[in-house]
């Protein structure tokens, strides 16, 4: 885990398939009955044929109780295809000023952040873009608890769904091999699996960070190259998700 | 912009052909692109496939090959690839394989086809081969003023035109009023059809000569004539002259040539001015003509030595100021033969006149006239057929030792196989010649060929070109029906072979190896040469420049229509490519060379030089194919 993050209980459903439903028969709020209504691909489908969207999110800090979201951007993908022209990119007015330390890391100015909508208002947009798409992330502990968090505080209800988590795939593959233990005996550092950090081991180009749709695009490569390494086309989407 | 499209417009927007879009096609083309990852060895593109999109690499490197699995190319960071299909039936023509992790960009058909249409440029770089290969041709040939220029816009005021029966005095006093500083002389008549013309009440006139300012000084205040001597009895019969709609470039060689500094300027056969060398040289400042006056005026060979320094400097200056390789070859060229001549003519001074008549021979690039700054000497002697070895080679011997040192001291070093004058071989009367150049056309075989074939250029700079002249003519007259001959020398041309392209910082050969430099001579312009110059032969053409004989050959069915203006853009990149090469290393103050580094090669000449290796690499396969050796009766 990265220094500075909070542990926090970690969200591991392993029937996805019988939150979902449960959220679809109960929810109270029509926006988020509909998608949850949206099917999923089954988890046999293999990786091939599940339709995908690489999502990433800025913050003004790593905890979603104190600090909130500023930025969302996401592309729709496939293995095959990374279209971008489904790309979608929002800036939202957090309910807290923006820090001036924030400020510079994301590129965002404050007459931007002052002139853009509450994320209430992108909401309905941006899960209709989610709806019936796998979510791929890099590092789903940001974008997981800061849209539950953000949705319950102005639906009353949070939204949960399973993701596919590009930092967790290379941790599984440089963090929890016996080569990694080997590498943690001789006190070396750990591999980093950092977004640009994993992308250059796959040979991909590095972007200049920290915007939430070049982020977007950068996670749903990495995806593509991880499968492209380690799986295959046939690989069932259960590997993947959590 | 959205800042993600901004990144990889911005890359698209580097690379040619996207580097030329306008930035609305730019944010049209980023808004389309699909991204898709594929692992070192994983195939992009499968033989036959659909395709629909042109894909272009984002990172990685890709291989194509051909429908017979040879490898085509290598591609990497900022190539497209697949356009071929696109243009035509849309089905996979070359298959591509990723050969380290790569990430493509793929952009539609419809998207393609916009680009087509609506930029020029674009069109012009997916159409394979001969257009762009045209356009860089052209492009140069543009970007040249002095190719273009006509000399006419350089006449500013009509001749001063005397009639030859005027007295030099008054003619010296016409040439004062008009601050000129030279007449025409004309008489009534029209024997002479070259230089006949009418005025304006319909008389007919006839411009037999030219008087400047120096004739009136050597021709006749220093050898005492009367003022009174009419000027027809002091001219130079020997007229010199150009066309209004010649190109300044084209004046200028004409007064190299011919070393003279005056050139009556015609529209048909109307004198309408006089340009000077001055005139030129204000228009262009920086030519060799100074360069080769000053050759001229050397009067030893250690004086013509310290000139080589200058020559470069010329060299440097037409090359930055985008003379192409016509322009260069026969530049350096004249300058080649300025020295040499210069050199025969101190030799004769020191050694006395020459017993017998003979001509002083050059071949190879000289022959040409297509000299780089990086060359050798290649001459020998033709003596008339009186020659009497006992009795005159020792003087000829001489001769031939002098001018050759003396070339070397100016940079044109010894001829490593000995094709020169000073070996008692290639100094020989005029019959043995012929025997030479029978002997290697009725019995050849690839071998003895191998060494004589720098013969098969040839042109005269010094004495008897006559003499040239009949072998010249010999060599057209029993070359085109010497099949055997042909195949010999056709098979000769194929011993050196372009590479496939570049990869990254190495030049790629066709089995996929990497080297760090290309000597372009070797792999691209010299078999080049070759290969022209066997059609050349079997179409009977005296030609000795290849663009002169890339001509000859248009006019006969040798090769398919269109061949030889492919072979002959190719050649011109080839050439300029290897020249520009050379003034870098001169700018750079190393020792100029054939070799070119790919580091030092942009990506549009990457993209270009590829495609004259290819036309080279195909005309190579159809030489193998129009020579074959006979079969044995």
């Amino acid at each position: 885990m990265m220094k500075g993050i909070r542990p926090r209980q970690r969200i591991t459903q392993t029937d996805w398939a019988g939150y979902l439903a449960r959220r679809a028969d109960h929810a109270q709020d029509d926006m988020l009955a509909r998608f949850f209504q949206a099917r999923l691909p089954a988890p046999d489908t293999p990786i091939a044929d599940v339709p995908m969207v690489a999502l990433d999110m800025e913050t003004t800090g790593l905890d979603e109780r104190r600090h909130a979201i500023v930025s969302i951007g996401l592309v729709h993908f496939t293995l095959a295809r990374i279209p971008l022209a489904t790309r979608r990119y929002w800036v939202v007015k957090p309910p807290r000023p923006l820090e001036e330390s924030s400020v510079a890391y994301h590129h965002i100015t404050h007459s931007e952040v002052d002139h853009a909508p509450d994320l209430d208002l992108i909401l309905e947009a941006l899960l209709e873009e989610l709806a019936g798409r796998l979510v791929v992330v890099h590092f789903r502990n940001i974008e997981r608890p800061f849209l539950d968090a953000a949705v319950k505080a102005r639906r009353g209800e949070g939204v949960l769904f399973p993701m596919i988590d590009t930092m967790s795939l290379e941790a599984r593959l440089h963090r929890q091999t016996l080569w990694a233990r080997f590498r943690r005996w001789l006190g070396r550092p750990p591999v980093s699996i950092r977004l640009d950090a994993s992308r250059q081991r796959y040979g991909l180009p590095s972007y200049q960070g920290h915007h939430a749709l070049v982020d977007a695009l950068a996670t749903a490569e990495l995806f593509q190259a991880q499968v492209a390494h380690h799986y295959s086309p046939e690989t069932p989407l259960e590997r993947f998700w959590c | 912009m959205d800042v993600e499209l901004w990144e990889i417009r911005q890359h698209m927007g580097q690379f040619p052909p996207f580097d030329g879009l306008s930035d609305e096609l730019l944010d049209a083309l980023a808004e389309g692109v699909e991204v898709r990852y594929f692992k070192t060895g994983t195939d992009i593109l499968v033989l036959n496939d659909t395709i629909d999109e042109l894909c272009y690499i984002r990172s990685g490197a890709v291989e194509v090959y051909r429908r017979r699995g040879e490898l085509y190319n290598r591609l990497v960071e900022g190539d497209i690839f697949g356009h071929f299909s696109l243009l035509r039936n849309h089905r996979v023509r070359f298959p591509a394989t990723a050969i380290e992790d790569t990430l493509i960009y793929f952009i539609s058909d419809a998207m393609f086809q916009r680009l087509c249409e609506e930029d020029d440029d674009f069109a012009d770089f997916v159409e394979l081969e001969r257009p762009r290969l045209e356009s860089a041709a052209e492009l140069q040939k543009k970007s040249n003023d002095m190719m273009v220029t006509r000399i006419r816009k350089l006449v500013s005021r009509y001749p001063v035109m005397v009639e030859s029966t005027m007295s030099v005095q008054e003619a010296a006093l016409q040439v004062g009023n008009a601050q000129a500083s030279a007449v025409l002389v004309i008489d009534e008549g029209s024997d002479n059809p070259r230089y006949s013309f009418k005025d304006s009440e319909g008389k007919s006139w006839q411009m037999c000569g030219i008087l400047t300012d120096s004739d009136f000084r050597n021709r006749v205040v220093a050898k005492g004539l009367s003022p009174q001597t009419p000027v027809g009895e002091v001219i130079s019969h020997a007229l010199i002259t150009i066309q209004s709609d010649a190109s300044i470039y084209e004046a200028m060689l004409t007064m190299l040539r011919n070393n003279v500094h005056h050139l009556p300027v015609l529209y048909r056969q109307r004198p309408v001015g006089v340009v000077h060398l001055s005139d030129i040289i204000r228009y262009e400042t920086h030519s060799g003509l100074y360069l080769v006056s000053n050759i001229f005026n050397q009067s030893s060979a250690y004086g013509l030595a310290r000139l080589s320094a200058d020559v470069r400097a010329a060299f440097v200056r037409m090359v930055q100021e985008g003379a192409n390789s016509v322009m260069l070859g026969s530049a350096l060229s004249t300058i080649g033969r300025s020295f040499t001549r210069r050199l025969l003519e101190l030799a004769e001074a020191e050694l006395g006149p020459p017993p017998v008549p003979y001509c002083f021979m050059v071949n190879g690039s000289m022959a040409r006239n297509e000299q780089s700054i990086v060359t050798d000497q290649d001459n020998a002697l033709i003596l008339s057929d009186d020659f009497d070895p006992d009795t005159h080679d020792d003087y000829f011997k001489a001769l031939a030792a002098y001018v050759s040192d003396g070339l070397d001291a100016c940079g044109y070093t010894y001829c490593k196989g000995d094709i020169m004058a000073t070996n008692p071989r290639w100094r020989q009367p005029l019959k043995v010649w012929k025997e030479y150049f029978e002997e290697w056309i009725a019995n050849p075989t690839p071998e003895k060929l191998l060494h004589s074939s720098i013969f098969f250029d040839l042109d005269s700079v010094y004495g008897e070109s006559h003499f040239v002249e009949t072998l010249q003519d010999l060599i057209a007259t029993r070359a085109p029906q010497a099949p055997l001959f042909l195949a010999a020398m056709a098979r000769n041309a194929l011993n050196r072979t372009p590479p496939l392209g570049f990869f990254r910082t190495f030049v790629m050969e066709k089995d996929g190896k990497h080297n760090n430099s290309i000597n372009l001579k070797r792999r691209g312009t010299a078999p080049m040469v070759d290969l022209i110059r066997v059609h050349a032969l079997a179409c009977g053409s005296k030609a000795q420049n290849s663009f002169r004989r890339l001509e000859d050959i248009n006019h006969t069915q040798l090769l398919a229509s269109g061949v030889s203006d492919k072979l002959s853009y190719a050649f011109e990149f080839l050439c300029m490519s290897r020249l520009r090469h050379q003034m870098i290393d001169l700018e750079e103050e190393r020792t100029p060379d054939n070799n070119i580094e790919p580091e030092n090669v942009e990506d549009s000449e990457r993209h270009t030089l590829k495609d004259a290796f290819q036309v080279l690499s195909n005309a190579q396969k159809f030489l193998k194919f129009r020579y074959p050796v006979p079969s044995q009766r």
